[in-house]
């Protein structure tokens, strides 16, 4: 279902047709990083640590180097060391530790050999001697001062006053506007709650795979599963101490990502290893690998006190995070802070964040990373006053929504956003409009994320038949290929299926940021149509030159040339292209950009459940999800986000969760015990894709990746509630968890 | 160490490959036959990325020694059109929008293929069920689970026409 205010009358966009990359998918030909295989190739495996926290005294990897079929084996010390100030020197330190190991998985040392077992058993022979270190765990605990630290050089900055000693925190951030005590005091209701999330996985079905093929004359080449190549690239470069231009990177199909490959973790590893040996080397994680070195998104601890007005007013907001980052500091407070009140105008409040390392693997994005969390939060509250105001929380929302023109808690104007058209269209669905079923819950919960712009390039060829061909560089990560195919097929007015997308290599294409921010269609598309139209200009010159007439007299519409004055018969695209080298050559365009004004995204979703009081269980009996997509462009596709989103979210609400021992080691790194949702933990999700059209962007296009990962977690803790009257405020709603807020009557009495 | 020499079909062929005694069908059918439609999400048994049917049981080709396929009849993602003619499934999944990535799509068309096979009217709890041991983290299973529906139709129509 669709809601638009008005669509123009476009012939393509909005269509759903067949993608393009489709066919080899359900066939087992589209080659994905793990399939490829090169002449002479060797298998890399790596070397992980065992220790939470220990600092490496010595590696011997004398007797892995005598065994059969060893060809390379690398550490640490074979890797310079960036200066402290360098960004990358992080990731490079996280690739492979230096002189302590941070996290149980912690690369120590890689090996190529010539069978993947070969290079498992030498990797297991190479000694590693540590001196086990104390280690932190806990979020809190490792604020406290004391705590076993990290890193001997992160002293907090973003604090009234400079630190003298170093922690576990990396940064406080802080937003603060208005009055709050006056907000506080304005208040005839006020709630207030901490929020505690575990750190959970992307868990695209795809582990981490690469090949490279390092030459004599000092170059390599990269097939890899990522999310952006030119970052691989660069990432690779920054590791090695390489020119980047010695490296070209070629993007396999991408088994899923989520955020989680918008980083490297063997590239660099398989280049050296090829390097030394002389041989292609492939290297593919183990989904135990997936779990322990990659990924996952924060946990965190997380307290908002909101204050409203008897009529519902949202007065005052007050809200304290803290997100762990793993073994080094990221960005995930600050995100957090962005959005913990966003879909909310607030005139006064105070917000801060903590940026906490702990021995963990290091974070990285998932999916409108740590709004999730804060929306928990947020919107679990939300829920507590429209219970004790006796409101409806359609309503309270709406009440309280921003429009164009407010100003967003963390700084700019609301540009057009589609938030209130959003909730609208939960109130008005047949889903709420409906009564649950007897004995079912109901919650509703909004969200919000930022979605970005970035840097693009797109090349358009057209071929001599009239077809084109669409070079990009933003690997396709959800069908966006298709959606490249049918704004270059509006653009030129030839058939979608006449156009080729094509994802280009670092050589074949200009740099292109990584697809992420759900930018891959609203920047990396502006530069398709930004070709396409250079393209038409071009077009009109040589259907002038072919009439013999002024280009001015020539217009392009609907696929052809037409004269202003009547005079020759239209020239369809492919009558140009036959007479292409008679005038004036080949016909193509290019088109870089830096992409500003990324819409906004919301999404607002309203579920049912029902709540086993004997063994806890919740089923999601029915959900619903509205989310503003600007414009769809492939409905198919936008729908999929969507639910995508929807499910992940349903995961992180009621299941998924890494559980550590008390060492440090991750207890359940495998999808076994690491439970995402199944077909048959799920309902349909029902979709109302709304429309308010991003003026920023020709065809409206806003993004819609991410923001449907954000309402599920509140909206099935509301749901939960209103089934049961417990107020479940730590993650996962797991049935012993459910079933012990149930037996001790953990409600909040609305 | 010497190898295993192992006979089967797979897909229609009649094929010979040498594996090592330990090494599991998927791989050999990926590194020996270079069959690489099924592919390794985890190698326990738990995501079904690498389904294949063998003797006309729904398998995790991870968990089956590849010496074990000695004699069998097997079939693979690369084995389900007949020729260029798509399956209904396959038709039904690239219609229906029921893949994003494409990684776990070996495995559910595979999957399907088992449940229609033994169950050509399925209702959509009993496709849920069925494909319950196949993890798809990108599309929530909605427009899957629609997909296998629709292609169970076509195919009663297929025989009614």
């Amino acid at each position: 279902m669709t809601i638009t205010e008005q669509r123009p009358g476009y012939r393509y966009v909005g269509t759903r047709p067949v993608r393009h990359d489709g066919l080899d998918k359900v066939v087992g030909k589209a080659r994905y990083a793990a399939d490829l295989v090169l002449p002479g190739m060797l298998y890399g495996h790596v070397l992980r640590s065992p220790h939470a926290h220990a600092r490496i005294v010595a590696i011997d990897t004398s007797a892995a180097e005598a065994m059969p079929g060893v060809r390379a084996v690398i550490t640490g010390a074979d890797f310079g060391d960036l200066p402290a100030d360098d960004p990358e020197r992080n990731m490079t330190r996280n690739l492979m530790a230096r002189d302590k190991v941070l996290y149980e998985g912690h690369a120590v040392a890689a090996v190529a050999a010539t069978t993947r077992r070969q290079a498992r058993d030498a990797a297991e022979a190479i000694e590693v001697t540590y001196e086990a270190l104390p280690h932190t765990l806990d979020i809190l605990e490792a604020m406290e001062p004391g705590a076993p630290l990290l890193h001997e050089d992160i002293f907090t900055t973003g604090l009234d006053s400079e630190p003298s000693e170093p922690s576990n925190v990396a940064n406080r951030t802080c937003y603060e506007r208005g009055d709050i005590e006056q907000g506080f005091a304005e208040a005839d209701v006020v709630v207030e709650g901490e929020f505690v999330t575990k750190p959970i996985h992307q868990g695209y079905i795809e582990p981490h795979a690469c090949v490279a093929d390092t030459g004599q004359d000092g170059k390599t080449v990269i097939w890899c599963s990522s999310q952006g190549h030119f970052r691989v690239r660069s990432q690779t470069a920054a590791m090695l101490g390489w020119d980047t231009s010695r490296i070209k990177v070629i993007p396999a199909e991408i088994g899923g990502g989520f955020g989680g490959k918008t980083t490297i973790y063997l590239e660099p590893l398989a280049v050296e290893l090829s390097a030394r040996a002389g041989r292609p080397v492939k290297m593919v994680m183990s989904r135990d690998e997936v779990f322990r070195a990659t990924g996952p998104t924060p946990g965190s601890v997380i307290r908002v006190k909101l204050g409203a007005t008897g009529d519902g007013r949202i007065t005052a907001a007050k809200a304290w995070l803290a997100y762990e980052s793993g073994a080094f500091p990221g960005v995930w407070a600050m995100l957090g802070c962005m959005c913990v009140v966003s879909p909310y105008n607030v005139e006064n409040f105070l917000i801060e964040g903590y940026e906490v390392v702990v021995n963990k693997p290091v974070n990285a994005a998932y999916r409108a990373p740590s709004a999730p969390m804060a929306a928990f939060a947020t919107d679990t509250l939300v829920d507590e006053i429209a219970r004790r105001l006796d409101m409806d929380p359609i309503d309270l929302r709406l009440l309280n929504c921003p429009n164009k023109g407010d100003q967003a808690p963390y700084g700019p104007k609301w540009p057009l956003i589609g938030l209130r058209e959003c909730l609208e269209a939960i109130r008005d669905s047949e889903h709420y409009r409906s009564r649950p079923a007897p004995g079912h819950g109901r919650g509703v919960a909004s969200g919000f994320w930022f979605n970005i712009g970035e840097a693009s390039s797109a090349t358009v060829n057209l071929n001599e038949n009239g077809t084109a061909t669409v070079v990009t560089g933003s690997p396709d990560i959800g069908g966006s290929r298709a959606s490249m195919a049918l704004m270059a097929a509006e653009e030129l007015g030839i058939d979608v299926h006449a156009i080729q997308p094509v994802v280009g290599d670092t050589e074949v294409v200009g740099f292109t940021d990584v697809t992420e921010g759900s930018r891959a269609t609203f920047a990396t598309g502006m530069a398709v149509v930004e070709a396409c139209r250079d393209l038409k200009g071009q077009l009109r010159g040589r259907a002038a030159r072919m009439w013999d007439c002024d280009v001015d007299e020539v217009e392009w519409a609907d696929g052809q040339a037409t004269h202003s004055g009547g005079e020759h018969e239209p020239l369809a695209l492919a009558d140009i292209t036959a007479e292409a080298g008679r005038t004036g050559g080949p016909l193509g365009a290019t088109a870089s950009l830096n992409a500003r004004g990324a819409g906004p995204a919301f999404s607002v979703q309203v579920t049912d459940v029902s709540v086993d009081e004997e063994t806890g269980r919740v089923t999601v009996e029915r959900y619903t999800t509205a989310q503003d997509a600007g414009t769809a462009i492939h409905p198919d596709y936008v729908e999929g986000q969507m639910q995508g989103g929807v499910v992940q979210g349903i995961g992180w609400a009621l299941n998924e969760e890494y559980i550590h021992d008390a060492d440090g080691v991750m207890e359940n790194p495998g999808f076994l015990d690491y439970r995402i949702p199944v077909a048959s933990d799920l309902p349909m999700i029902e979709t109302i894709i709304v429309e308010v059209p991003n003026p920023n962007h020709p065809y409206g296009v806003r993004g819609v990746g991410e923001v449907g990962i954000v309402p599920p977690i509140p909206a099935l803790a509301n749901a939960i509630h209103d089934a049961t009257g417990a107020r479940i405020r730590e993650l996962p709603m797991s049935p012993p968890r459910v079933l012990d807020a149930i037996m001790s009557g953990n409600g909040d009495g609305g | 160490m010497s190898r295993t020499h192992v006979s089967c079909n797979i897909n229609g062929d009649d094929v010979e490959f040498l594996c090592d005694a330990g090494e599991s069908l998927l791989d050999a059918l990926r590194d020996e036959m270079r069959l690489m439609g099924a592919k390794e999400g985890c190698g326990t048994g738990d995501c079904g990325a690498c389904s294949i049917i063998m003797d006309g049981r729904l398998q995790c080709s991870c968990l089956v020694f590849a010496p074990e396929a000695d004699g069998a009849t097997i079939v693979t993602v690369e084995g389900i059109a007949d020729g260029d003619h798509l399956h209904p499934l396959q038709q039904c999944f690239l219609e229906g929008a029921a893949l994003q990535c494409g990684v776990c799509t070996p495995g559910f068309l595979v999957a399907a293929k088992a449940l229609l096979d033994r169950n050509p009217e399925p209702t959509e709890t009993e496709v849920r069920y069925a494909l319950a041991g196949n993890l798809c983290r990108c599309t929530g299973y909605d427009k899957i689970v629609r997909s296998v529906l629709a292609a169970a139709d076509r195919m009663k129509e297929e025989v009614a026409g």
